[in-house]
């Protein structure tokens, strides 16, 4: 099997606006941005809180933070079933086999990805800052955004990896959203039915498509990073 | 691709999420220097959080979460055989449409499907399992089995056919006889209907599968074949699933039309006195329609590449 050929059908669908190939893609950005909307400012509060502050037990919840990179998608997705399904506590709320149960999968898995990245940002930001901004008069929340503002960069890198570990997972996308045709059914979920299918051509052309969407994401989410970086870089 | 069509009606969404914190916006009280940049980066975030949000009102993905006005939706949970071969694709918007329900298919084995139907996470289960449906009802989780359709198990191996089964059938002898050669047989190894009718043969053939030539993989049918096809193997599938595939695969069937190869399909609701939630009536429409002179007609009817793959089965009622 060679990549011309799916690259080639997944180009053709994409520009022939093929409805159920659009409606994947669209559940895929759709439920991966909500997750991020709701993960990352608690991520990000909570790695500057980490970063910041010292309290007993800090360095347990950092390395448990750290531990939790490794946790198993499909194990989210596992207790995230249990919780939700009909028979769980949260039976009541009907969410199992929703894009809503999807979001809530995927902004824990993206929680200590973004957590993790941020908790390193802030620490390598000079301490100094927060103490001027301080110094200035700034109350500690505001200096604490001055401190955020200023690693930015890093900020926006956190997201972006939270993104890319979301936009591709299968594991609980598949056990909590069910991969329902028109409703849950996500790139990565369509890949893995293609492929169960033995349809590989498909498969690897759905994750063609997922290579353009993540590029057509990335792209926007650094116009967030602005010129940060290398402002930055040529200040210091 | 095909079978992605956008099946379920459509109605206004709600709104789970409120962008009441955008990702970037940190910024606000700075420097007029910093102006400029500031609101590209806050209008990036707004713009970002727009496309989210305008996505919960487009059709065909917006009636997630309304399940209070849920009463035309029908949660189905089937096996991948009615799935993958077709099947549901070609009689379901032809019920949606009559009836006007949209009906959601979650498709995995019939061990899943029916905990899935056990747990009330859906309204009714089509499976092919005999033994584990009457359980189901048993237990109370079920009610209203009734038969829909039916067709059979084929042993399928490689051309090569080290354990010379070809043309026998015997189904158990022709498992024994590649127990016996050691040769390789993938199982699904899931508690599928294909699994459960697999382990009663091999209970009839008096041998345990295990051993270097027995993988057990634990996946859908669809990559059992392919297993078995990349690995030269035997393994037992549905006629469905394997005539959907077989253009695909270095296989070919080798022991058929043994009645202890049947494998019909039955069709249940799940109680709606044990889960009040359930949508009973539309359950029971799917139900009544599948069985119908003309749901049955469609099954008949459903062919790939020029094979009938379900024979219609139920009783007039």
């Amino acid at each position: 099997m060679d990549l011309i050929e799916p690259t080639r059908e997944a180009i053709a669908r994409l520009v022939a606006l093929d409805a159920p190939l659009w409606q994947v893609i669209w559940t895929s950005i759709r439920v991966a941005l909500l997750a991020l909307l709701v993960a990352a400012p608690l991520a990000i509060g909570a790695g500057f809180v980490l970063a910041t502050t010292r309290f007993p037990g800090r360095r347990v919840l950092i390395v448990l933070l750290q531990s939790l990179l490794a946790f198993p998608t499909v194990v989210v997705g596992l207790l995230l079933y249990l919780l939700l399904s009909r028979r769980g506590p949260l039976g009541a709320w009907e969410l199992l086999f929703t894009p809503e149960a999807m979001v809530i999968g995927q902004a824990v898995i993206a929680f200590p990805i973004i957590c993790a990245f941020a908790l390193a940002a802030v620490q390598a930001a000079d301490p100094r800052l927060f103490e001027t901004a301080r110094l200035l008069g700034a109350r500690p929340l505001r200096a604490g955004l001055t401190t955020l503002r200023e690693v930015r960069f890093a900020l926006v890198a956190a997201v972006l990896s939270g993104f890319g570990r979301v936009i591709s997972e299968v594991g609980c996308a598949l056990m909590v959203g069910g991969n329902i045709a028109g409703l849950t059914r996500t790139i990565p979920t369509a890949i893995a039915l293609e492929t169960s299918k033995g349809a590989f051509t498909e498969g690897i052309a759905l994750g063609i498509v997922l290579m353009i969407v993540a590029l057509g994401i990335n792209a926007l989410l650094s116009l967030c990073q602005g010129h940060g970086g290398w402002m930055q870089g040529m200040r210091g | 691709m095909n079978e992605m069509t956008a099946r379920l009606r459509r109605r206004p969404g709600r709104r789970p999420v409120r962008p009441t914190d955008a990702p970037c916006d940190g910024t606000r009280g700075r420097g007029s220097a910093d102006a400029a940049r500031r609101h590209s980066m806050v209008g990036m975030a707004v713009l970002l959080v727009g496309l989210a949000m305008g996505g919960l009102s487009s059709p065909g993905v917006a009636q997630s979460g309304t399940p209070r006005a849920a009463d035309r939706v029908i949660r189905l949970a089937t096996t991948t055989s009615t799935e993958n071969s077709g099947l549901l694709a070609a009689l379901l918007p032809v019920f949606e449409k009559q009836h006007g329900y949209g009906v959601r298919v979650v498709s995995v084995g019939t061990g899943a499907a029916l905990r899935i139907g056990a747990n009330g996470d859906a309204d009714l289960v089509l499976v092919h399992a005999r033994a584990a449906e009457d359980r189901f009802v048993a237990e109370g989780h079920g009610v209203d089995r009734r038969d829909v359709m039916y067709n059979d198990f084929l042993i399928v191996g490689p051309r090569s056919d080290p354990a010379q089964v070809r043309g026998a059938r015997d189904a158990v002898a022709s498992l024994r006889a590649i127990a016996a050669r050691g040769a390789r047989f993938v199982s699904r190894g899931d508690e599928s209907g294909t699994h459960q009718m697999e382990l009663a043969l091999w209970k009839s053939a008096g041998v345990s599968p295990k051993g270097a030539g027995y993988a057990s993989a634990g996946r859908g049918m669809g990559e059992v074949l392919t297993m078995a096809s990349e690995l030269q193997g035997y393994t037992l599938t549905d006629r469905g699933t394997w005539a959907a595939m077989k253009s695909r695969l270095d296989l070919e069937v080798l022991v058929e039309g043994d009645p202890a190869l049947a494998n019909p399909y039955g069709i249940i609701a799940v109680n709606p006195a044990r889960h009040p939630h359930v949508n009973a009536a539309g359950a029971r429409a799917l139900m009544d329609w599948l069985t119908s002179a003309e749901g049955q007609r469609r099954i008949a009817a459903f062919k790939v590449g020029g094979e009938t793959l379900f024979f219609p089965q139920a009783k007039a009622r």
